[in-house]
Formats: structure tokens, sequence, C-alpha cells
């Protein structure tokens, strides 16, 4: 009992990473057509504001290192600590949620330069063109942040007061022993609230009904005057921030590197694509069932009996919803058939 | 092309001319070495196999290098089990990656669009995943598949009796299959493919699917079945990466899983595309591009560099090394996305198409020195 | 192209001979230059310079150690030309090299790009060979790469001097005769790491394996297994996880309950960081089980890749080829050599890509030529000191160098950014030393 708990937790979990990114990738093509292989990319960029955050918190003056004898090494002392001995070290404690105040305005500014300067001259083109200048897109980025951050993942730490393991066990009758850490269910919830913005902002507000109705009819749309691309162009930029606020949260989960991204971004559109092309509701459902599948399938238990289901349980279960579901969990007709 | 009235014999000879003079071409490209050229024929035979799917039908696989990676396997399993003539393991290569195209095939083309990409994503990557670990007992996993001197090869230890120490290497009927026999070999095979997906493109079979990519619902209104016609396509194009894989295998014997992952996927979809989908001879420029970056651009370091700029006066080298030195060497990844960019934006349709406005260009120049440029002449957006 | 046209009067090879030189008569002249004229594969003959193969990951997860290992061939081509101030020329005794070169030759070299994958690794490792004529291949970053890399080098004579690789099998199942490993294994890791378990955390152990699902892991846990089970320890379980499987959270949970009291993390790379960090936010480290304090051990430590999990390898239990802080003077000479030339101290996989470089320029002077065969026996059951492990042995039997292995332990208080392993036990060689027949595998022949 205790371990199904914790594997739905760890699912759930999981599927949160894999909705977050999903959701904006199914937003973009749903709205504006685009299948955008970048999307992994804009991930690791939230993943790297964090990271550049803490980076121009803790900028250092470089003192002598006298530990190393051998030549002439630095270590680095924080200008924040030097400048400010009490509130420094807490300021820089704090980097990760802080960061997020920095990743909004520089993920829509992404995002807002991605679709003007490139996406939106590939609205009318062929998919495959559209694959071809997004994958192109994602390795510049990822090479520019390699070239710059180095190729090894760099470690983020949560706040020390999110450090440890919250007993939750105890809050619901499980006992002692059912423990999972701060910082997780902090990005369970974080993303929860996220999922539901999203949703709340297309489902009642003007703006987003304008939106949901482009989605459905973009011609009749703009015959009644209305100016969907820059509507679009939001939506795009929404999507950046979906992408790069996800990113920032799970730092500390997951130390950054520059491929992070690409790791991501097969199983994301494994996810969109289980849950229906286009349909954010299927995208979140789908990333929470594939969460959760995969927790399971990785116990031991289940391994004992079917060895190697966890390497590809995720691929299977998208096999065998698609050919039972043609259009994945809540796809609509029309949307990417042809 | 499309400007030059060409038919398809001289075409062949031309393109059989131009695969068959590659080791002298080659040579001022830095690339004239039996690898490399071995590479380029391989992935141009995978890359035209691709295409004969993907451009005619429309339907875009993101799983083929499974069929890849399952040629690889037979033909190091018939090299291990059987004999190290080549033919075999063409032949079990070819006949398992169809095998395996049929039934991925079957399944995966009952949808369509994105829900087929990641159909036969997914089949390639629970082939990959599972070659990698629960499967190590057939495909020797990380490591790879090799041969070994305890190997069995019943048919040649039947003839021969072993002598030699050493690992026996891939022969056809006595010629040995590395360095430059083995270019050969792998160029007639490339020539022969061309030929054959020649007469695909020409075909009523081809037209056919043409019409299937075009508008699928008015094919099957007029009471055709497409289905059949689909799958005969994916499994040509399966048998096609079936071959390369076992080429792969001839000219160097060793089958990894990670030529199975997406990524190679993905490698032979953008070769496609980079050199022009639905063209004839674009899939093998894409091919030999990628294939010509990561194998020579990879390979600078800033000796050759600085060698390579040592015309310059001192003062400008220093800077132009370290600059361009972000380019080449271990920033390859970035010169290639560049490029994919590059061609992309500016070249709608492919290298391919920036030759024939190349040509048409030059056409327009003679007969009219100053002529209007017209509109499909600006960069395409 | 030698190997095509060798003479070989067996009846398969007149065969051979016949079908070839249809070929020959076939292929326009310029391709059989030299054919006749080398007696192995890339003879610098009379040339003044030869030319090295370092072939790497440069792009992909393992590019940072790629690029520490590349810092280190550089170096060590500089030293052995006679230019910086020699690093372990000095030290490496008995010693046959000048400081001239090799063999007179000023030494030049090749860059390559494994990517850490098998395919891409053997086409630029060929291209090296082919186009670069180098004489001699090294470097990579991982067992399939070596394995891979070092069976087309035996195909085509070449001599390969592995990188890092740590995987049983390179000199095990899969050895070759022209392939040679400086680098320790996972054998050697368990026993060198046995005693220290037992004198750290006592004989009455519950241990849980989370295991990379690929070769390299599956050694590496049996011989972690065998080797705490011999001192006592129970194994409650073993799990296979998917390699990048980036999350780990899964097969940590049930660890939490399991009753085991030592986690052992064979994993390497991105996911022993991964898997070390988040094992450490789930609190294991905190923990008490059986009355005792939860341990995890991580079987292989690199400082490089230690890096990237940050604060949660503070205290954690690991063996390691080599160290930088390590005090003898091969190992001093080597850090301020290579400190002064990047301002940062080597990692292992910097150290033993050095070393073997020079072992293998050693080598040739000792055999007075390149000439493949005679490299090798001059290598096979070399006994040398002076590059920082203590007194060493390339075992002629497997091509395995034999050399103490260090046991160290995360930093709980790191002086610098790179204080980041302390050793806390050089165990001697004769304790990780074993039977070479154990593993099976063949080295082939000389000549090939």
């Amino acid at each position: 009992m205790d371990a199904i708990f914790l594997q739905i937790l760890n699912g759930l979990d999981k599927g949160a990473a894999y909705a977050l990114i999903a959701l904006g990738l199914t937003l973009v093509f749903g709205t504006l057509g685009i299948v955008n292989f970048a999307h992994g990319a804009l991930f690791m960029l939230g993943a790297f504001c964090a990271v550049s955050f803490n980076k121009l918190l803790t900028l250092s003056t470089k003192v002598e290192d006298t530990t190393v004898t051998l030549f002439k090494a630095f270590k680095e002392k924080p200008y924040l600590e030097i400048w400010f001995p009490d509130a420094g070290p807490v300021l820089i404690d704090y980097a990760i949620p802080l960061s997020i105040l920095m990743a909004i305005p520089v993920m829509i500014l992404i995002g807002f330069v991605m679709e003007r300067g490139l996406i939106k001259h590939f609205y009318k083109r062929p998919h495959a063109e559209q694959i071809l200048v997004t994958f192109g897109l994602a390795i510049v980025i990822q090479e520019v942040i390699k070239a710059y951050f180095g190729a090894n993942p760099i470690p983020q730490t949560a706040p020390d007061i999110l450090a440890g393991s919250a007993s939750i066990g105890s809050w619901i009758g499980l006992g002692e022993s059912v423990v999972y850490p701060w910082w997780r269910l902090v990005y369970l919830c974080f993303s929860g609230v996220l999922i539901f913005g999203v949703f709340a902002f297309l489902q009642f507000t003007t703006y987003g009904m304008v939106v949901r109705a482009g989605m459905r009819d973009r011609e009749t749309v703009g015959l009644l005057g209305i100016n969907i691309e820059r509507r679009f162009t939001i939506v795009f930029a929404i999507a950046t921030v979906v992408a790069g606020l996800a990113g920032v949260m799970y730092t500390p989960v997951l130390p950054p590197d520059y491929h992070m991204g690409m790791d991501f971004l097969v199983l994301s559109f494994v996810v969109v694509v289980v849950g229906g092309m286009g349909s954010l509701g299927g995208a979140v459902m789908a990333g929470f069932l594939l969460g959760v599948v995969q927790s399971f399938a990785s116990m031991t238990e289940v391994k004992a009996v079917l060895p190697g289901i966890d390497q590809i349980i995720i691929y299977l279960v998208a096999v065998v919803i698609l050919l039972t579901m043609p259009r994945g969990l809540m796809g609509r007709a029309g949307v990417m058939d042809d | 092309m499309k400007n030059i009235p060409m038919n398809d014999v001289t075409r062949l000879l031309i393109f059989a001319a131009v695969i068959l003079t590659m080791p002298i071409w080659l040579i001022p490209l830095g690339g004239g070495y039996p690898d490399l050229m071995q590479k380029f024929a391989i992935y141009g035979i995978f890359a035209i196999g691709f295409n004969i799917l993907f451009g005619l039908t429309g339907y875009l696989s993101f799983g083929h290098a499974a069929f890849l990676g399952v040629g690889s396997y037979a033909a190091v399993w018939s090299f291990k089990l059987f004999t190290m003539n080549v033919i075999p393991a063409v032949l079990f290569g070819v006949l398992f990656a169809g095998l395996m195209a049929l039934v991925i095939g079957f399944l995966s083309l009952r949808r369509s669009g994105i829900y087929f990409s990641i159909l036969t994503l997914a089949f390639a990557q629970m082939s990959y995943n599972l070659a990698y670990s629960v499967l190590t007992p057939i495909t020797y996993g990380e490591t790879g598949l090799q041969l070994s001197q305890q190997d069995p090869r019943l048919i040649d230890n039947l003839f021969i009796e072993e002598v030699s120490t050493g690992l026996p290497s891939t022969t056809l009927f006595g010629m040995k299959m590395s360095g430059y026999p083995g270019f050969y070999f792998c160029a007639a095979l490339l020539i022969l493919c061309f030929f054959i997906s020649m007469r695909i493109f020409r075909s009523p079979f081809g037209l056919m699917l043409k019409g299937i990519k075009s508008n699928q619902n008015r094919m099957k209104y007029t009471g055709l079945n497409t289905r059949p016609y689909m799958l005969t396509a994916f499994v040509i194009s399966g048998m096609y990466a079936g071959l390369a894989g076992s080429l792969l295998a001839i000219t160097d014997p060793l089958a990894g899983a990670e030529r199975m992952q997406w990524t190679a996927s993905g490698e032979v979809v953008l070769m496609t595309i980079l050199g022009g989908v639905g063209t004839l001879v674009g899939p093998m420029l894409g091919a030999g591009l990628i294939k010509y970056f990561e194998n020579i651009f990879s390979g600078f370091d800033n000796n050759v560099l600085t060698s390579a700029f040592s015309f310059l006066p001192d003062s400008v080298a220093e800077v132009v090394v370290p600059v361009v030195g972000l380019f080449v060497g271990g920033g390859w990844h970035l010169t290639l996305g560049i490029l994919f960019m590059i061609i992309v934006i500016f070249l709608p349709g492919g290298i391919v198409e920036g030759i024939s406005r190349l040509t048409a260009l030059f056409r327009k120049r003679q007969q009219s020195i100053g002529g209007n440029m017209t509109p499909q002449d600006q960069p395409g957006e | 192209m030698t190997k095509d046209f060798k003479l070989d009067f067996s009846r398969r090879g007149l065969l051979k001979a016949g079908a070839a030189s249809g070929l020959v008569a076939a292929s326009p002249a310029f391709f059989m230059r030299n054919a006749w004229a080398e007696d192995f594969r890339n003879n610098p003959g009379n040339a003044g310079e030869v030319k090295l193969g370092f072939n790497v990951p440069q792009t992909g997860p393992y590019s940072e150690e790629g690029k520490d290992e590349l810092r280190a061939f550089k170096l060590a081509v500089k030293h052995l030309n006679g230019e910086g101030d020699g690093g372990m020329l000095n030290t490496f005794k008995p010693s046959s090299l000048k400081g001239n070169g090799i063999l007179g030759k000023k030494v030049t070299f090749a860059t390559g790009d494994t990517q850490t994958k098998s395919d891409a690794a053997r086409a630029s490792a060929k291209r090296m060979i082919e186009k670069e004529k180098v004489l001699m291949v090294s470097g990579g970053s991982s067992s399939g790469v070596a394995v891979a890399v070092q069976s087309l080098c035996q195909e085509e004579g070449i001599i390969f001097m592995a990188g890092l690789t740590h995987s049983n099998d390179t000199t095990g199942k899969d050895k070759r005769r022209y392939g040679f490993r400086h680098f320790f294994n996972a054998y050697m890791s368990g026993r060198a790491l046995g005693p220290v378990l037992e004198k750290e955390y006592g004989k009455e152990r519950r241990a849980y394996h989370l295991t990379a699902d690929y070769n390299w892991g599956w050694t590496q846990e049996e011989s972690m297994k065998d080797t705490t089970e011999e001192i006592g320890w129970q194994t409650v379980n073993t799990v296979k996880t998917p390699v990048g499987a980036g999350d780990f959270s899964q097969y940590i949970t049930p660890v939490l309950n399991s009753g085991a009291d030592v986690l052992i993390l064979n994993h390497y790379g991105k996911d022993m960081i991964n898997s070390l960090t988040q094992a450490v936010q789930f609190g294991l480290r905190d923990k008490q089980v059986n009355g005792k304090n939860f341990e995890i051990v991580v079987p292989l430590f690199s400082r490089l890749m230690a890096q990237g999990a940050g604060e949660a390898i503070k205290g954690i239990l690991g063996s390691t080829n080599w160290n930088w802080s390590l005090q003898d003077p091969g190992s001093q000479a080597f850090v301020k050599s290579f400190g002064a030339e990047y301002g940062i101290p080597p990692s292992m996989a910097a150290h033993t890509c050095y070393v073997q470089t020079l072992l293998y320029a050693n080598a040739c002077e000792m055999a007075g030529t390149f000439y493949p065969p005679e490299v090798i026996k001059s290598l096979e059951g070399f006994k040398f000191d002076g590059t920082g492990n203590g007194p060493t042995e390339y075992r002629a039997e497997d091509h395995q160098c034999f050399k103490d292995v260090l046991v160290v332990r995360g930093n709980e208080n790191p002086t610098s950014q790179f204080d980041l392993l302390k050793v806390i036990e050089q165990t001697p060689r004769s304790q990780v030393e074993y039977d070479w027949k154990i593993f099976g595998g063949e080295l082939g022949p000389y000549k090939v």
C-alpha cells in the first residue's frame, strides 16, 4: 500500500513535467499549426534561466585559493555575500523560486522573438520543413548553451527550508515511514496551478475565447476582423513561458545540462500525440497517465514478471492507445490527419 | 534539374559516373578515404529508400532506424553463424528488415499523419531500448555485436579448414570487402537502388502512391483500397534500410544498438528534407552533406585551423582561428544546425531546389541579361 | 591497403589474391600507391613526423571529459617533443624517452569525435587511420566505445591505448592484442572497496543495488555484489534502471522501506549525478535503518562528473583510478604542468590518457621501431613507476595495468572547488589482482 501510494506520487510528479512540456507543444500546434521541435530547447532554456540567475546572484570576485599549492588557482566569493553578509546568503538560498521572476519576462521575450522572427514564416509551410527548421534551431540553442555553460550538469539546490522530506504518511494515516521530498510536492502543486492558469485563461477570458475560436476555424475568425495573428504570438509566448517555468522548477530534481531538452523532446511528443493532437486536456491527461504507468512498470514486482518492461512501457502504452483510439485520448477529427 | 531535359538513362549514367569517380573528386574536399565514401553510399541507399515512403506517399516515418539496425544485426549473425560471404548477409539483412517492416507497417499504417509518425517512433524506440538492455544475449547490448574466433561459421568451415589466427574478414567470394573494394560494392548497390527507385517513381505503382499523397480520400472513393499500396511502399523502404544496415555490417562487422535510436531515425528524415523530399537525387545529397559534416568538420582542431589560416597575418589569424574554432571540432553540431535553418529558410525544397534555381538563374541571365526577377526567385518565406 | 595485398600462400589466400588482382587491374593506379613498399599499416618511413590519433567525445554528455582528455593528450605531445617542463617525463621510470619526439620523429596528432557512440567512434577512428595515417589511436570515455574501437584497431593493425573504460570486458572477454588499458576496472573497484566498506560500515549490512541496464552496469553490480557478500553483507535487491532515465524516483522510493541500509549506485555520468542527487533528496542519507545510518556507495567516482551532483556527494564512498591530490612525485609533476597550462587540475580521464600516450611512446623507443608487433611485445609485461599509482605492470596475458586503486570519499569540507574527493585509502595492487583467466576472451595474433 505504501509502495503503491509512493509510486502514484512519483508518477504524478513525473507526469507533471511531461504535462507541462506537452501542454505548450499542443497549444502551439493547435493554434499555429506548427510542429515545434525546439520546444524541448525552451524547457532547457528555462532551466538555464535558473542557472544564470543563480550565477548572477553569486557573481563573484576571484580570491586566490591558497590551498592549491602546485599552481595558481582561484576560488570565488560572491559579491552579494561580501556586501550583505546577512541578507546575501538568504537571497542566494532562494535563488530558484526567485528566478521565476526573471524567467517569465525572459521566456516571453524569447517566445516573442522566436515567433516573430522565425515561426511566423512557417505557418503555411509543410510540416517537414517546420520540423527541419525548428530542429536546426534547437541544435543551435543547445550548442550556444554548451559553449557558454559547458556540457556537464550544473547542480542547483532548492531552498534549505524545502530540503528535507515531508512525512506525508502521518498526514494521511499511512505511517511515519512514508516520506516524500518537499521540493517534489512543491513542484506538483506548482504544475497544478500553472495548468489550471492556462486553462482558466483560455476558458474564461474573451482573449482565450478568440484563441479557441481561432483553433477551430482560423479563417472565419479572421473574416470577423480579428487580428488572429497577434493573438497567436501571445499564445506562442504563453507556451514558451509554461515550458520555461517547468524547466526552472525542475532544476533541483534534475541538474540541468544543455541536452536535457532533447531528452524530453521525444517523450513530450509521444505525450501530445497520445493525448490527441491539439487537445489541451488530452495532453495533460496523457502526461499524468504515462507518468503513473511508468512508475508502476518500474516496480520490482512488475519487472520480475516482465523483465525490461520499464524500458518500453511508455511506447507500449502509446502504441496500444493509438491503435485502439484513432486520435489519441481526446483528439479531434481533422487535426493533423493528413 | 527539372529545367534540363534529360531522359532516365542519361540520368542514371551521370549518377553512376559521379558515384564511381568519387575517390577522385573527393580528394580535394578532404573526403577521399574509403570509410567516408562507404558511408556516403550506404546512407545514400538509406535515404533513397526512405524517400520512397516519405517522398511518394507523404507518410513520415520516425522509426526507420529500426530497420537499419535489424539489417545490421541480421548481417553480423549471418557472418557468425554461416559464412563470411557478404551475399547471404545482404539477403538476410534485407529479409529480416522487410519482415519487421511488414509487421510494423501493418500496424502503423492504420493511422495517418503524426499518429503514424509516433507509432513508428514508438516501435523503433522499443526495439532500441530492448536491444540495449534485455536483448543483450542476441544483440550484445552496449558493446555491440561483433565477430569472434569461436563463431561456428558452419558453411565456411565445411569448405575451408581454419588455419589463420585472428578474425576473418568479410568477403565477396574471396575478395575482401573492406577499403576500396568495399566502397565499390556499396557503390554498385547504390546505383542499383537508385535505378529501382527511379523505376518506382515512374511506374503506375508510383503514380498511385503520389495519388494517395495528394488526396487519399479521393483515391478511396474511386473504390481503391489504398492500404496494400502503402504497405508495399513501407516494406520496400524498410528493405532499403535493411540493405543499408547490412552494408554497414559488411564494411565494418559490428552492429551497435544506437543505430536504432530515434536520433538515427531523425537523421534520415533530416537528410531527405535537406536534400529535397520527393526528388530522386535529393536524399543522396542530403545524406552526403550530413555525413561529410559529421566526419570532416568534427576532425578540425585549432592546429588544423592555424595551418589553414597561416596565409593570414598573425594578428588577424589570432582572431579568426578561435572564432572559426567554435564551428568545427566539438562545435560541428552548431554548424549543422545553422545549415539546417539556412537551407530550409531560403530554399524550401532543399538542395535540389537550390540547384534548379541556380540553373534557372543562369539560363535567364543568358536569355536576357539584367532581366526582371520573378516573385518565385526571391528568398522563400 | 596493405592488408588486402599481403602475401598469403594458403589455398584461401590464393583465391583471395586472384580476386584481388582482378581488382588491381580494374582500379586506377593511384589507389595502390605504396602498397608494396609499406611493411605495416601507416609506416612513417623516412618522414620526420609521426601522427597519433586522439579519439574523444567532443559532443554529447561526456564532452567535458573528452575535452579534459584532449588537454592531457596535447600536454603529453608537448612533453614528448621536449617542450614545456616535461611533466611526468621526469618521474617516469624506467624511461627510454628522450624528449625529442618518438624515435627522433616529431609527434603530431589528429583529433576525432566519438560522440560516445560505437558507430561514430569507429567512423572517426577509421578516418584517422585511413586519411590521417595515424600510428596509434587513444582516448574515449565509455566501455562500449573502447571495445568497438579496440576491435577495429586489431583488424587494422593499429595500436589502441584505451582512455576511460571501466568494464571488465575491455581486457576480459573482448580483449585484443592491439588494445591496452591503463585504467582500472569494475572488478578492481569491488576488491578495493570491500575492506573499506567493512571497516567503515561493519559486517552486518543489507545492500540495495541500482544498476544501469547495460554491460558495464552489470559487471559493476556483479563485482560489488561478490565483494559485499564476501564480507558478510546481505543483498536485498538488485534493480536495473534504463540508461538516461533522468528521474529515478520510481526506483528510489522502494529503497525507503525495503529494510536495506546501504544503497549501491552502479551508475556513471549523468545517471550517477541524477540518481545520487535524487537519492539524497529523498532523505536517504538522514535515515536510520536497523539502528544504523543509511549509507550510499558509488563504486566508480569521477571528480569531473561529481561536480554535477554538487552537495550530494559529501560523505559518499567510491573508488577512482587517480586523483590530483595524490602526493607522489609523478602525480605532482603532472598536476603542476597541467595546472600551469590550463589553470585547472586534471581529471582521472586526463591522467590515464596522458600516461597512455607516454607509455606508447616509451614502448616504441624500447622496441626501436614503430612496427606494432614489436611495440606490443615491449608493452606486454612492462613494469614501470612514477606515473602516480605506485609500481605498475602491464600484464602480458590480458593487457590490463595493475596498480594501486584509490578509495575516496566525497569531501565534507572542500577547501576549493576542485577539492571534491578525499583519498581515504590507497588499496595496494596485490589486493586487486586477479587471475586473467576468469573473464575468458582471447588476445588474437600479433601480426594481422
